[in-house]
C-alpha cells in the first residue's frame, strides 16, 4: 500500500479523501496533519456557530468514527515544520512520516494589516473554530466591538456579533461594502439593512492603529476618530498559506502553482484549495475547492482529470440580506446596462449586456431570479429577442412583443401604485373616469404620488393607459438625462427621505446611471451637503474643477489665486506678501477684481499648493472667488473717514464675512455694505446689501448685475448691526436649503415670492433663530480654509503622477 | 507593449483623474467609480481644456472648459459635438497602474 500524507484537514483536502475512500478504500494509508486541533468541519457554517444558530458538533464533517472507520492516522494539534522532497519525507513537531504522494492543503490565512497595536490581546481574525470560540467569549461581556473589513467576512463577523448584543462598528477600506462582489447601488442597499440592525457602518475608513495597554481598548482612523473596541476582528482579506511550499521549494506565485492535474512543480505533490493558484487565479468558493478535490483523487488513482475552472455565481446571505452576482459586472466598451430599481421594496437588479448575451448581473433584495440569469451567462444564450423584458426574469418572457406601457395595463385593479397612501391602480381609474385627468387633479382627488412622489411616473403612465390619446405627458422639466425628476422634486425626496448619500439617491429615486453626470452630480452633492452637514461627507469628484482645485481655471488651463480681504481691508504686509508670491511664481498678471480683491492670474496647476502656503504664511485665507459660495462683502469706508458716513460700513461688512466666508450656496453670492444712501459700494444690486442709514440698517435681498440687472428688494431694516447680521445669515440659510443649483438669489425669490422669504425670515423670530442655528451648524464644518488644508495634505495631487519625458526611448 | 509601472491605483482619486507628462504630451489617467482605469489625451480638441480636471462619470468625462463629454473607451466626443482624444493602453494589476510607453514614446507616434 502507497503512503498519502495530508497537510491540512479542511473542506478540499476532506473532499479528496472522501473520493479516494469511496473509489479505492484500500490504495492508500494516510496520514492526516492539521495544525488545528480538530478534523474536518464545514468552515462555512462558523457564521450560524458564530450568531447561535448552530453548534460545532453540528458542522462537523468528519468525526472521529469517519477517520477511524478508514484508518487514518490523524495528527491533529502538530504543526508540520518541514518538506524534505528529496527523502521524501514531511517532518511534523512529534517526529518524521514518508510519503509516496504529499497532498498540500493548507489553505489560506488572514492578512493582517499592519498597524500599531496589531498583536495586543483581544484583535482577533475569523479563520477558524478558535475564532470564532474567541468572539463569542469575547461577546458574552457585551460592549463593542470594531470589524476591519467590509467584504462577506467581516460583514458575517459583525453580524453575528450585533445578534449576540455586541455595539458593532465595521470599517471598511473602499466606498461601498463588498465592492468585489457588488457595485455601489447594491452595497448601498446592504448598508441600509445592516444600519437597520443596528451595525454602525464606516466607509473609506481607514485604520491607523489599535490603541490599548495589555489588551484592545480603541481603533484610531486616519481621520482621527478613535472608536471605543473591547474586540477588533480583522477581515480585510486572505492570502494563500504557501511558506511550507515555498521552503520545501516548489514553484510559488501568488498560490503554489499547480496543473490541471493539480500537480505541482513536483510530481509526487499534489495541492488542492485556497492555497493553490492554476493559471493565475486563487479559488476562494467552495464550488471549484470541490472541482479541484475530484481531480486530485483521480490523479491519485492514476484515473484521467484535468480543473477547467468554471464561471461563478455568488449567492451570499449576509444573514438575511439577499444578494447575488454572477459573471463581470464592470463597466466596459460596447457594454450596456439594464439597471430595474424598486426603492419601496429595496430592490435593485442590474444586468450587462454585451453583444446580445448577457455577461454579468448583480441582484439586491429580490434573487429569485438569480439562477435563470447565470443560466444565461453560462449559456451564452443570445437575448436580443428578450431584451425588453429580461430583467423581469423568466416568468415575462415568451409572449407579445412589450410595449413599455403593456407592464402598467397588464397590472391588476387591485395593484398598489402609490406606497405611501396605499391607493390602487382601480381607485386611480376611477378618478380618471371621473374627470381627473391630471397629475395634479390625481393628487388632489386620491392622494396618489402626493406624499414621496416616487410613483409620480407610474401615476402618469395609468393617466396615459386609461385616456389614451387624450393624455399629455408633462413637459419633462428634469436635472438631466439621469432622471426624470426636477431639480425641485430631489430637494424635497432628499429631505423627507433623508436621503444622506449619493449612492441613496441614484437608488430611492432611481436614477438611470450608474453615478450620475457632469450636470446632475454637482447639484446633488450641493443638496446631500446643504441638507445633511454632519452625515454627508463633500465629494470633490462631484465638483467643478475650480471648487476641487479652490482656484478658478482659466482658458489656457492655468488658475487665478484670490486671497480673502474680509470686507475689502488690507495692510501692507498683506500687499508685500501678495507681491513676493506674484514675483516667486512669476504671476503674469494681477488684477484688482469688482469685490475689491487682488487676482492673481495665470499660476501653473503645480504650484498651486505652494502659492497658498506662502499666502497662507502671511495670515491670509482662501478668497473662494471661485465658489458657489460666499465671494465677497464690499464695503465702503464708512463713518471712520468719509463726512457722510451714517454707521461703521467696513465694521459690518468684516463681520458679515467672517460669518459668511467658507460657506456653500447654490450660486455664488455677494454682499455689500455702503455707510449711506449715497451706496458706494454699490449694494443695491448684490445678492445681500446693507445699506445703513441713520435710525440703523436697511437690508435688501435679490439685487442682480450680471446677465440681469436687478435693483434688491427690501427685506427689512434693522436696528442694531447684530439683527443686520442675523437677518443676512438667516436669509442665506434659508437660500441654501430651498434654492434650486445654480439659482442666485434673484431668480429663487422671484420663485417663491419675497413675501415668503419674509414670512421666515423677518416675521417668524423662531423660525430665524432655527435658520441661524443651522447656518452656524454646517459653518463647524465648512467655515475653515480649503488652501491650508490642500496644501498641506493634498499637495501632491496637484502634481503630475510621473513624467515620462524623462526616460529614455525605447 | 512595453508596459511601465506609473504608481498605485489609489493615487488617482476615485471618479477622478491625474496627468502624466510624455513626449507626447500631458497624457489624463481617469479612474471610474468601479476602479477601471483610462488612458487619454489630456487636452480637449475643442479649446485644449485639461481634461484631468474634468468630472468622470459612467466611463465618460467632461471638459471643464465648455462641457464636451467624451467616452473614455474610444476617445469619441458624444452627443452633438465632434471631435476624438487618443486613447493609450493601460492596465491595472494588483493595484499598480501600467501604461504601454510604445505609443507615448515618439511625438510622430500621436
Amino acid at each position: 500500500m502507497q503512503k498519502l500524507v495530508v497537510i491540512g484537514a479542511g473542506m478540499a483536502s476532506g473532499r479528496v479523501l472522501e473520493h479516494l475512500f469511496e473509489q479505492a478504500p484500500d490504495a492508500y494509508e494516510v496520514t492526516l496533519f492539521n495544525a488545528e486541533a480538530r478534523g474536518n468541519y464545514n468552515r462555512i457554517m462558523l457564521s450560524p456557530v458564530l450568531s447561535g444558530e448552530k453548534s460545532y458538533a453540528e458542522i462537523v464533517t468528519h468525526d472521529d468514527d469517519w477517520y477511524n472507520g478508514n484508518k487514518v492516522t490523524c495528527r491533529f494539534g502538530e504543526s508540520v515544520v518541514g518538506i524534505d522532497r528529496a527523502r521524501k519525507v514531511v517532518i511534523g513537531e512529534n517526529g518524521e512520516v514518508a510519503y509516496d504522494k504529499l497532498l498540500i492543503g493548507t489553505g489560506s490565512a488572514p492578512f493582517i494589516i499592519p498597524v500599531p497595536g496589531k498583536d495586543l490581546p483581544g484583535v482577533i481574525s475569523y479563520r477558524d473554530l478558535d475564532d470564532t470560540n474567541a468572539m463569542i467569549e469575547a461577546s458574552s461581556k457585551g460592549g463593542s466591538a470594531v470589524v476591519i473589513g467590509g467584504g462577506l467576512l467581516g460583514l458575517e463577523a459583525a453580524a453575528g456579533l450585533a445578534q449576540r448584543g455586541m455595539d458593532v462598528t465595521v470599517l471598511h477600506l473602499m466606498g461601498h461594502l463588498m465592492e468585489r462582489q457588488l457595485d455601489e447601488a447594491a452595497g448601498y442597499l446592504l448598508r441600509k439593512d445592516l444600519e437597520g440592525r443596528g451595525i454602525t457602518v464606516k466607509t473609506q475608513a481607514s485604520t491607523k492603529a489599535i490603541l490599548g495597554e495589555d489588551k484592545a481598548e480603541a481603533v484610531l482612523l486616519d481621520s482621527g476618530e478613535t472608536l471605543p473596541a473591547d474586540l477588533v476582528v480583522m477581515a480585510v482579506g486572505i492570502r494563500p498559506e504557501t511558506r511550507l511550499a515555498n521552503d520545501a521549494g516548489l514553484t510559488v506565485g501568488r498560490g503554489i502553482e499547480v496543473s490541471a492535474q493539480m500537480q505541482t512543480s513536483d510530481p509526487d505533490v499534489y495541492a488542492v484549495g485556497e492555497c493553490v493558484e492554476f493559471d493565475g487565479q486563487l479559488f476562494g468558493l467552495v464550488a471549484p475547492l470541490y472541482d479541484q478535490a475530484k481531480v486530485v483523487a483521480a490523479a491519485l488513482l492514476g484515473e484521467d482529470g484535468a480543473f477547467v475552472p468554471k464561471e461563478l455565481s455568488t449567492k451570499l446571505k449576509v444573514t438575511g440580506c439577499d444578494l447575488f452576482s454572477a459573471g463581470d459586472f464592470a463597466e466596459g466598451e460596447g457594454r450596456e446596462d439594464i439597471v430595474f430599481r424598486d426603492p419601496a421594496r429595496g430592490v435593485y437588479k442590474r444586468l450587462v449586456i454585451e453583444d446580445n448575451r448577457l455577461i454579468g448581473a448583480v441582484m439586491y433584495g429580490d434573487t429569485a431570479d438569480g439562477n435563470w440569469f447565470f443560466g444565461l451567462i453560462k449559456d451564452g444564450t443570445d437575448i436580443e429577442e428578450m431584451r425588453d423584458t429580461l430583467i423581469f426574469g423568466p416568468s415575462y418572457q415568451g409572449g407579445a412583443a412589450a410595449d413599455p406601457l403593456s407592464a402598467v395595463a397588464a397590472l391588476p385593479l387591485d395593484a398598489e401604485i402609490c406606497g405611501c397612501n396605499g391607493i390602487c391602480k382601480g381607485t386611480i381609474v376611477s378618478a380618471i373616469e371621473g374627470g381627473a385627468t391630471d397629475l395634479g387633479a390625481i393628487k388632489a382627488t386620491t392622494k396618489a404620488s402626493a406624499s414621496c412622489g416616487t410613483c409620480t411616473g407610474l401615476v402618469e403612465q395609468v393617466l396615459q393607459v386609461t385616456l389614451g390619446d387624450d393624455f399629455q405627458m408633462p413637459a419633462s422639466q428634469a436635472i438631466c438625462g439621469c432622471t426624470d425628476l426636477s431639480h425641485e422634486d430631489v430637494r424635497r425626496l432628499i429631505k423627507s427621505q433623508e436621503l444622506k448619500s449619493q449612492a441613496a439617491v441614484w437608488q430611492e429615486l432611481g436614477w438611470s446611471t450608474p453615478n450620475g453626470c457632469h450636470v446632475c452630480r454637482p447639484a446633488v452633492n450641493y443638496y446631500l451637503l446643504a441638507d445633511w452637514p454632519l452625515e454627508y461627507q463633500d465629494d470633490p469628484q462631484s465638483r467643478f474643477i475650480n471648487e476641487r482645485k479652490h482656484a478658478n481655471i482659466q482658458k489656457d488651463g492655468t488658475f487665478s489665486v484670490v486671497p480673502r480681504m474680509f470686507g475689502g481691508m488690507t495692510t501692507p504686509d498683506e500687499l508685500r506678501a501678495i507681491a513676493d508670491a506674484a514675483d516667486k511664481y512669476k504671476v503674469p498678471t494681477v488684477h484688482v477684481t469688482g469685490g475689491q480683491r487682488i487676482d492673481l492670474l495665470g499660476v501653473k496647476g503645480e504650484d498651486l499648493p505652494a502659492i497658498w502656503a506662502d499666502l497662507n504664511a502671511a495670515g491670509m485665507v482662501s478668497g473662494h472667488a471661485y465658489a458657489k459660495g460666499l465671494r465677497t462683502v464690499k464695503t465702503c469706508v464708512g463713518k471712520d473717514h468719509c463726512r457722510f458716513g451714517t454707521q461703521d460700513s467696513t465694521g459690518l461688512g468684516i463681520q458679515l464675512e467672517k460669518k459668511l466666508w467658507g460657506s456653500w450656496t447654490p450660486h455664488k453670492v455677494k454682499l455689500a455694505v455702503s455707510g449711506c444712501p449715497r451706496n458706494c459700494a454699490e449694494a443695491t444690486c448684490k445678492d445681500i446689501g446693507v445699506v445703513c442709514v441713520d435710525s440703523g440698517y436697511q437690508i435688501g435681498v435679490a439685487g442682480a448685475a450680471g446677465m440681469d440687472v436687478k435693483e434688491t428688494e427690501r427685506l427689512a431694516e434693522a436696528r442694531t448691526e447684530q439683527e443686520a447680521i442675523d437677518l443676512a445669515t438667516a436669509f442665506m440659510q434659508l437660500y441654501r436649503e430651498n434654492a434650486k443649483y445654480l439659482d442666485r438669489p434673484y431668480k429663487w425669490v422671484a420663485k417663491v415670492g419675497l413675501d415668503w422669504v419674509k414670512e421666515r425670515v423677518v416675521d417668524d423670530l423662531e423660525e430665524r433663530a432655527a435658520l441661524i442655528a443651522r447656518f452656524e451648524l454646517s459653518q463647524t464644518i465648512y467655515r475653515k480654509d480649503p488652501w491650508a488644508e490642500e496644501a498641506e495634505s493634498k499637495s501632491e495631487q496637484y502634481q503630475p503622477l510621473a513624467d515620462l519625458t524623462l526616460e529614455a526611448a525605447e | 507593449m512595453s508596459w511601465l509601472d506609473i504608481g498605485d491605483i489609489n493615487d488617482i482619486p476615485l471618479r477622478g483623474a491625474r496627468v502624466i507628462k510624455t513626449k507626447v504630451g500631458c497624457v489624463a489617467l481617469f479612474r471610474t467609480a468601479p476602479d477601471e482605469v483610462f488612458a487619454t489625451s489630456d487636452r480637449c480638441p475643442h479649446k485644449g481644456g485639461p481634461l484631468n480636471h474634468g468630472i468622470v462619470h459612467g466611463q465618460s468625462v467632461t471638459c471643464p472648459l465648455h462641457n464636451w463629454v467624451f467616452d473614455l473607451n474610444t476617445g469619441q466626443a458624444q452627443g452633438a459635438d465632434e471631435g476624438r482624444i487618443a486613447t493609450y493602453p493601460v492596465r491595472v494589476e494588483d493595484g499598480r497602474i501600467l501604461i504601454d510607453t510604445t505609443k507615448l514614446a515618439h511625438r510622430s507616434a500621436a
